[in-house]
């Protein structure tokens, strides 16, 4: 099996309610060729029914889809021509694995002797080589998940689709997994739409995440972007923990509790209405405890410990604020660190440097 | 102390609750044997007494002389597998149709399919005896419509039989057939659709093998009730129509031949048991071959 051809997707206006409900609230997606995107939210947001709609499963009550330059959305599932990884596997119990894999191929009129070659191949592809007379209820959990995959790409469809497929493996097994499917992405080539709720998963294994709430796309950009610089308060809360302070906007210059915020270029989103109350967003893991007064400019948080949570690789220093409002600060548990935090009802001093000082528009409460 | 604590303690407390389970299904027990174990045992040593109640084979050696034994046992494994054939045919799509409606709709449908077992199947036999008699409702409207001109033999032979067999055994086949239907998982069709097969095909390669042993498990009960029909052939069967169970009855009705009718009734049940037997089995070879089984 070599790196195919691989196709581009195009979502416009898809949407889809359930009564008044709406599962999918005019959808607008482009999906590069060859790109492994992640549909990533809560549970209900609406992520698995836009992957239904790709697959065909789903009916939306109006919208376009189109694959390369075909329009499919009135297209019967088997017509479609994707690779798709069901969340439960979905192998037919009554085949063995060969017969599982052999399935797509039998259905295309493949002969025999090229299906049994592509399926050992298939089969190899996901390290499962020899495992062809095997029952399916004789796998464990990982093989089963590699033979559902096995089954969706040996028709080398240019498009697959992945129902958080790794949602029913332990964790370590889940991890060595999203390795693998990255390197068989690469390998392959195929243009992959990945579904999941697990913002660790998405984030490791994804060129592009889209964060979905409530039927609408809330952020799409790549991990490091979608985390760093979230366009709004439901993308920071979704992805990492974070707490957000109330900023003051005053005279061309933002400031929390007195004091001017040291900002860097993209430190407020666009679109952010400089006289509107903003948030500063903390992720505990920016913050540093400091010793005195910085002389350059970073931002200072005055506090009080309240907490201090050991948490074997790292621990986290809950702190109150002067206006009673508690921060995270997460850091590295070496033994220096550790012997360096203050004990419980002292004083602390943290930083935040420019780059890290994200500002958002406070859209009041959640999102 | 010992180093055992508590050990005697804790062995009286399991038994205590063995005995207290056994306890609940003692009454039935107790109703099985008088009622069904003890008779059939009475049977089974009355077939071996000879009319001067000495013991002998005379009853048995009766039964493989007598030509018309055979011939008896014969038509009642046809008129079973007839009657089985004729359910799969009618039940299993109709078991499809309610395993596809959603789960409300289908409970009441249910209703319907089980609506049969709420009355005697005497009231039912005598029902189609009414219905399909030469001048009865399905003659008249029949011919009335113009579908036939003559009234049709519906009922005083293997026809009729077979009607009032099918419509007491359906429900047999379409509750199992339905259960396991209803327990395929409808992913295994989403995944074989996104994989390339049209509806039809989903359905020869995906949904029928996985309801294979549901309609198994249905055609078996059927069939092997059907063995032992009696009231059907006899109110239908207008005379024509000799099962086992109903040869058993004339043994003792007419001739009051309680031995020959125990020989009967034990190869019956000796005959019943190598079918349950063959099929357990070939159900475990399926399971070899990739069936359902678990």
């Amino acid at each position: 099996m070599v790196r195919g051809a691989s196709l581009p997707i195009v979502v416009r206006q898809v949407t889809k309610t359930y009564g008044t409900v709406h599962a999918l609230d005019h959808v607008d997606l482009d999906i590069h060729s060859g790109e492994f995107l992640t549909l990533l939210g809560p549970s209900g947001s609406g992520k698995t029914t836009l992957l239904m709609v790709l697959a065909g499963f789903t009916r939306p009550d109006h919208g376009s889809l189109k694959f390369g330059d075909t329009e499919v959305i009135r297209l019967a599932p088997h017509k479609r021509d994707v690779g798709m990884v069901f969340q439960n596997y979905a192998l037919f119990p009554h085949m063995d694995v060969a017969a599982n894999v052999a399935f797509p191929l039998r259905l295309r009129g493949v002969p025999k002797a090229e299906a049994a070659r592509r399926v050992e191949q298939a089969l190899e592809m996901v390290q499962l080589a020899g495992y062809g007379g095997r029952r399916v209820d004789q796998l464990s959990g990982g093989q089963r998940q590699r033979v559902a995959l096995a089954r969706a790409i040996v028709f080398e469809p240019r498009i697959l689709l992945m129902d958080e497929p790794l949602s029913a493996l332990d964790k370590q097994l889940r991890e060595h997994m999203q390795i693998e499917l990255r390197r068989l992405h690469e390998k392959l080539g195929m243009t992959t739409v990945y579904v999941t709720h697990d913002q660790r998963e998405a984030l490791t294994m994804s060129d592009r995440v889209a964060v979905i709430n409530r039927g609408r796309i809330m952020q799409l950009d790549a991990p490091r972007r979608l985390y760093e610089r979230p366009a709004n308060r439901f993308v920071a809360e979704f992805i990492g923990e974070s707490t957000f302070l109330p900023v003051e906007y005053r005279d061309g210059a933002y400031a929390y509790a007195g004091r001017r915020l040291n900002l860097a270029s993209g430190s407020v989103p666009d679109g952010t209405p400089p006289s509107g109350r903003c948030l500063l967003m903390l992720r505990p893991e920016r913050l540093r405890i400091l010793d005195r007064e910085p002389t350059d400019p970073m931002n200072v948080l005055r506090g009080v410990v309240r907490h201090v949570v050991y948490q074997g690789d790292s621990f986290l220093l809950q702190v109150e604020l002067g206006d009673a409002s508690m921060v995270g600060l997460r850091g590295v548990s070496t033994s220096d660190a550790m012997a360096g935090i203050p004990a419980p009802g002292g004083a602390v001093l943290l930083g935040l440097s420019p780059q890290d000082t994200i500002l958002l528009a406070d859209e009041g409460g959640r999102a | 102390m010992s180093d055992r604590p508590n050990a005697a303690g804790l062995r009286r407390d399991a038994l205590r609750e063995r005995l207290g389970l056994f306890g609940l299904g003692l009454p039935a027990l107790v109703l099985v044997l008088v009622t069904m174990i003890l008779p059939v045992g009475w049977l089974f040593w009355l077939s071996f007494l000879a009319d001067d109640g000495s013991l002998s084979l005379v009853h048995y050696q009766r039964l493989v002389e007598q030509p018309s034994y055979g011939r008896i046992f014969r038509a009642t494994f046809e008129i079973s597998a007839i009657a089985t054939a004729i359910c799969v045919v009618l039940g299993y799509p109709l078991a499809y149709v309610l395993a596809q409606l959603p789960l409300r709709a289908a409970n009441l449908c249910m209703i319907g399919v089980l609506m049969p077992f709420w009355t005697s199947i005497l009231v039912r036999t005598y029902a189609w005896l009414v219905l399909l008699q030469r001048q009865g409702l399905v003659n008249t409207w029949g011919i009335k419509l113009g579908l036939w001109e003559q009234p049709l033999a519906l009922v005083h032979n293997l026809n009729g039989t077979l009607i009032g067999m099918v419509h007491i055994m359906l429900p047999f086949l379409i509750l199992p057939v339905y259960g396991s239907m209803r327990a395929i998982d409808r992913d295994y069709l989403k995944a074989a659709a996104n994989l390339g097969a049209s509806p039809t095909r989903a359905f020869w390669l995906v949904f029928l093998p996985l309801s294979l042993p549901g309609l198994f498990a249905g055609a078996l009960i059927v069939f092997i009730l059907c063995l032992g029909f009696y009231v059907t052939p006899a109110v239908l069967g207008g005379g024509k129509v000799i099962m086992v169970a109903n040869r058993i009855a004339n043994d003792i009705e007419i001739f009051f031949n309680w031995g020959a009718a125990s020989a009967l009734g034990v190869v019956l049940l000796v005959l019943t048991m190598i079918v349950l037997y063959v099929a357990s089995r070939l159900t475990q070879l399926g399971r070899v071959f990739g069936g359902h089984g678990t």
